[in-house]
């Protein structure tokens, strides 16, 4: 003991350094066992390979996953029984670090060094505890049934109403639509979100934000139907039948950081990843994705991320500018293992059409994407239609100067139209194509629509076969205005086409040419025929239009036959000052404008039309912030059975007209009665109050100066005042 | 009737009064004059100058023989109405803010700024009704709210009974004033308290708010009565005392904010509700600035407006109005 000075001896035990005894017995932590892997599945050879198996692998593991330790190979071999010393087909690999250790794992489980052979990689400790468990089979618990709540009950409402949620303040709310009565209130939970809430698309669900991720609420009680942990999740998507969930959230996934004690579904696999897909029904994971690297490095995330085919099997994203990839559902794999390289691609959409036979104008077998790339060197830019899984190009369309695209599939999948942003040769000024694809039919022709002013807006009749577009002169229409300026309002133009089919050749004509608007946003009801337009973020202008497609005009006098434009009629220009938001409830028959703190800053509330434009119903709501109809599932009834209704309209109507009645009588005569009872109570009280106070001036023996009464008189005085007086000899 | 525009102000009201007859209007502004107008026609009778600050409050006595007037300038000051002279000035540590004649006209209430390190007073002085008489200058009572927010507006109640004034914080109180103590204390706002008028036999009164409600409460027991709900902050609140039950609010956007939005936005609209119903019954639009000020003419047939524009618009109903009947 050099270290020990003898007129220093420590008086406790505590004092006495035993650093230099530590040093001499360090436990080696190295040989940890959480850095060796054992390598299955590997090829069989003999001692003669051996060497070049193991260089091969040594590589192997060394480039994918990480540095082996000196000599942290082993292979066993033993005399096979022809006594030919010979593998086993298993090696033990031993890494530096734990970490490449696990990288191993997850970059190398199930690799193909060839046709034959598969590895299987695990951990050292993985096999030491499979190889604990127990060997028999103990059956689990059956767990108790739990009947659920009737997910859709809100469609059995007698009265075939509509319900929305409102966020206003904290709060959350259910209302049903009563037309011009007050909504009727059905649930309220303050805090219910943290940032917003979300329908999913067919109403079953109410989606909520927390800070540890998302709940769907739904049923008669509005409770919790199933919740997915996702940490600081910003944005949601569901596919379209509501059968998954993606949710992003902009922190990487941690699974040590989520507190214990709360469920965890995640798993080191998920490390660092930002995008999960959910079983919505179960509440499982499914899988999580990490954000797509691009090279130009977007900040701002791209949503929804995946987009989903109609049928729900496939679902898609890019990498702008580099590749498509196409997985599958629900197995979460890459469709063919691998993503499709596409050079420059930008965007890309499912076609809406299900391939299941059920429209039968839809000729494609497969479900159907489009996608476009820009020009890149000698390249055009392109259009294609890609059939999947088979990726199939169905459809490629050249394209010259173009600065943008913009895909919208009609609601059907019948039509594809691309909005295609062109530049003159100068790049000085812009201007819009439409091209049109005729998908359902054969050899998919593309008809071009040529317009020379900029499209600002373009949508397809939900189900129909016309579209609208918004259109300007105004070089630098002032939509996208930064911020605190306040945005210009161009001067536009709406124009709506049709499908021209009398002629051989079919091609989309203009139906009408609306001239001399400041609309800069439209919205279609979703039933078609009815689209309002209306100025959005502007400072000055809130204009609403109500415009009817199909309006029958009473007298068609003259026989103007030939004026197919006199269809489109205007029903009426309406404003709400400050609106930020439009939304049609999904029956098509009311219209909601609401103005959101989010976007304004006074006047917040609501505002319910009719697909007339009447305003039924306005409502002031301080801190209102969001305002959503309830979707609704696809109608149950076929073709046929809503033709019978609709023939027999009057007679259904009846019934609701008496009901409307009723309803309308009874609760005019409790408001006259309301309104009794309060001016009643008021007098009486006033009465009270006089003669209390009568008394008490008699009490103090001051008596009450009267006014006089009636009696003021008024005193009119006429005074003449002579300005000039001229005197004229005659 | 076409309003008849008082362009007597170069600064924003802040307080109109009309006499107990109804046919003068005085009104004050922060330009430091005091005006006195003919209500028929609009006629500027006279001002009354000796204020060296905004001239925040002014008020008539029944007999229509004198005005008091509170300023900026740290001092009530009261004047001869007939011949514009300043009988007497009583000098405060800041400045007042809301000044009330009682009933029988032989004391006025002083409510005083609390700043500089004064705490805010309700300053209760006599006042001999004789124009020539000389004026005392002790007061009768101060009522201090001793660590509470300040008062900013205070009034009569019957009787002079007691004095209830409006908080800072939205709270009203009821002073027994001869013995400086509370007798009740109800908090039913939740901003600011702007104005406070009374019934004509005082039993009741109205309040407005920066928290965009006025409400009716019972004079004797602080009890609600009323709730008129708006959307925009109210500066004033008034009732019209006879041929219909109405209540006249307005206000509007907070001035500093007026420049950052369009006009529309302001909602500088005196909007009568139904007094009993609570219910909008209309708005008349025309000043371009928030309503400061608003009172009704005794008889109920005109009222008068005045904005932070610098005019006092004086509506006189039209035929409509008296007919005007609610269903019920």
């Amino acid at each position: 003991m050099a270290g020990l000075d003898l007129k220093n001896i420590p008086d406790r035990e505590e004092d006495i350094d035993f650093s230099d005894i530590y040093e001499k017995h360090t436990i080696n932590v190295d040989d940890d066992l959480d850095t060796i892997v054992v390598v299955d599945g590997a090829p069989v050879v003999d001692e003669a390979k051996e060497e070049k198996l193991m260089s091969v692998l040594k590589k192997l593991f060394t480039k994918s996953a990480g540095e082996i330790k000196e000599s942290g190979m082993w292979m066993p071999m033993s005399p096979n029984d022809k006594g030919k010393i010979e593998s086993k087909g298993y090696l033990f690999i031993d890494f530096e670090t734990p970490e490449a250790a696990h990288a191993a794992v997850k970059n190398l489980d199930g690799h193909k060094m060839s046709k034959t052979h598969q590895l299987s990689v695990n951990k050292f400790t993985d096999v030491e505890k499979y190889t604990s468990m127990n060997d028999t089979f103990v059956e689990p618990e059956a767990e108790e049934y739990i009947p659920k709540e009737h997910i859709r009950s809100w469609l059995t409402d007698e009265q075939a109403r509509d319900q929305f949620v409102m966020y206003r303040g904290d709060d959350v709310s259910i209302f049903w639509n009563q037309k011009a009565d007050t909504p009727d209130h059905v649930y309220t939970r303050q805090n219910w979100t943290e940032t917003y809430v979300q329908w999913s698309p067919l109403g079953s669900y109410l989606s909520t934000f927390h800070q540890m991720g998302i709940a769907l609420w739904g049923g008669p009680s509005w409770s919790k139907i199933v919740r997915f942990v996702h940490p600081g999740v910003k944005l949601i998507d569901f596919s379209p039948n509501e059968r998954y969930l993606v949710t992003w959230s902009n922190d990487p996934i941690s699974p040590s950081k989520i507190p214990e004690g709360s469920p965890n579904p995640f798993s080191e696999y998920d490390e660092g990843n930002q995008v999960v897909i959910w079983d919505v029904k179960t509440g499982a994971l499914l899988r999580s994705f990490p954000v797509p690297q691009s090279a130009d490095a977007q900040k701002t995330v791209r949503w929804p991320m995946f987009k989903w085919s109609a049928s729900e099997k496939y679902f898609a994203r890019i990498v702008p500018g580099q590749q498509l990839s196409i997985y599958e559902a629900p197995s979460m794999g890459l469709v063919d293992k691998k993503s499709i390289k596409i050079d420059g691609i930008v965007d890309f959409e499912w076609s809406p059409a299900k391939a299941d036979q059920s429209d039968s104008k839809i000729i494609q077998k497969e479900d159907v994407l489009a996608y476009w790339t820009p020009e890149i060197g000698n390249q055009p830019a392109r259009v294609t239609l890609m059939a999947v899984p088979s990726k199939e190009i169905i459809r490629t369309k050249n394209l010259f100067n173009v600065t943008d695209c913009k895909l919208h599939w009609q609601s059907k999948g019948h039509f594809l139209a691309v909005k295609v942003d062109r530049h003159t040769k100068t790049k000085k000024s812009t201007f819009t194509n439409i091209e049109i694809f005729r998908v359902c039919e054969k050899g998919i022709p593309v008809e071009t629509l040529e317009i020379k002013e900029q499209v600002l807006a373009f949508a397809w009749e939900p189900n129909g076969e016309r579209f609208a577009a918004i259109t300007t002169s105004d070089p630098a229409p002032g939509t996208t205005a930064g911020q605190g300026a306040a945005p210009v309002t161009a001067k536009t133009a709406i124009t709506f086409y049709y499908l021209d089919t009398s002629k051989a050749i079919a091609g989309f004509k203009p139906l009408k040419v609306i001239d001399k608007k400041t609309a800069n946003f439209m919205y279609w009801s979703p039933k078609g025929r009815h689209i309002v337009f209306a100025t959005l973020r502007s400072s000055s202008v809130f204009d609403l239009e109500f415009w009817d497609l199909d309006f029958e005009p009473l007298s068609t006098e003259g026989g103007k036959k030939d004026d197919i434009g006199a269809s489109v009629q205007l029903l009426s220009t309406q404003e709400h000052y400050g609106v930020t938001d439009i939304e049609w409830d999904p029956t098509g028959r009311y219209v909601v404008t609401g103005s959101s703190m989010w976007r304004h800053t006074a006047d917040h509330g609501f505002c319910l039309w009719d697909f007339k434009g009447q305003l039924l119903l306005k409502q002031n709501i301080e801190k209102f912030k969001q305002l959503l109809w309830r979707p609704r599932p696809k109608s149950l009834l076929s073709a046929e059975q809503k033709k019978k209704i609709r023939k027999n309209l009057r007679q259904y109507s009846k019934v609701f007209d008496e009901q409307d009645l009723a309803a309308g009588d009874a609760n005019t005569a409790q408001f006259i009665a309301g309104r009794r009872k309060a001016i009643e109570e008021w007098y009486g009280w006033r009465k009270q109050c006089e003669k209390k106070l009568a008394e008490e001036r008699k009490a103090l023996g001051k008596e009450l100066r009267s006014v006089d009464d009636g009696k003021s008189e008024t005193i009119e005085e006429w005074v003449e005042e002579v300005i000039e007086e001229t005197e004229e000899i005659v | 009737m076409r309003p008849i525009l008082l362009q007597g102000h170069t600064r924003s009201l802040t307080q109109i009064k009309y006499n107990r007859e109804g046919d003068l209007i005085f009104s004050v502004s922060k330009d430091k004059v005091v005006n006195v107008w003919y209500s028929h026609n609009g006629e500027r009778l006279g001002t009354y100058s000796g204020h060296q600050g905004s001239v925040w409050t002014v008020d008539v006595n029944s007999t229509s023989t004198m005005i008091v007037t509170g300023s900026a300038d740290n001092s009530a000051k009261l004047w001869d109405v007939r011949t514009g002279r300043c009988l007497k000035t009583w000098e405060f540590k800041t400045a007042v803010k809301r000044v009330d004649f009682n009933e029988d006209d032989t004391m006025v209430l002083c409510v005083t700024e609390e700043r500089m390190g004064f705490s805010g007073t309700v300053t209760v002085l006599a006042v001999n009704p004789n124009v020539e008489a000389s004026q005392s200058d002790e007061p009768i009572a101060t009522i201090v709210n001793t660590g509470g927010p300040k008062a900013v507006v205070a009034g009569w109640g019957n009787l002079n009974k007691y004095i209830i004034s409006g908080h800072v914080d939205g709270s009203i109180i009821q002073w027994d004033w001869k013995n400086n103590e509370k007798n009740l204390s109800i908090k039913p706002h939740s901003d600011l308290i702007t104005d406070i008028q009374f019934s004509p036999d005082r039993t009741y009164f109205i309040t407005s708010s920066k928290d965009k409600t006025a409400q009716i409460f019972e004079s004797e027991s602080l009890a609600h009565k009323k709730t008129y709900t708006t959307d925009t902050p109210l500066n004033s609140a008034s009732f019209t005392p006879k041929y219909q039950e109405f209540v006249i609010v307005g206000g509007g956007q907070d001035a500093m904010s007026v420049t950052t939005t369009s006009a529309r936005a302001g909602k500088f609209e005196s909007r009568f509700y139904h007094k009993i119903l609570e219910e909008e019954v209309g708005r008349v639009r025309g000043h371009f600035g928030p309503i400061n000020t608003i009172a009704v003419h005794p008889d109920g047939k005109s009222y008068s407006s005045g904005g932070e524009d610098g005019y006092v618009r004086v509506h006189h109903f039209d035929p409509d109005y008296f007919k005007f009947k609610i269903e019920s």
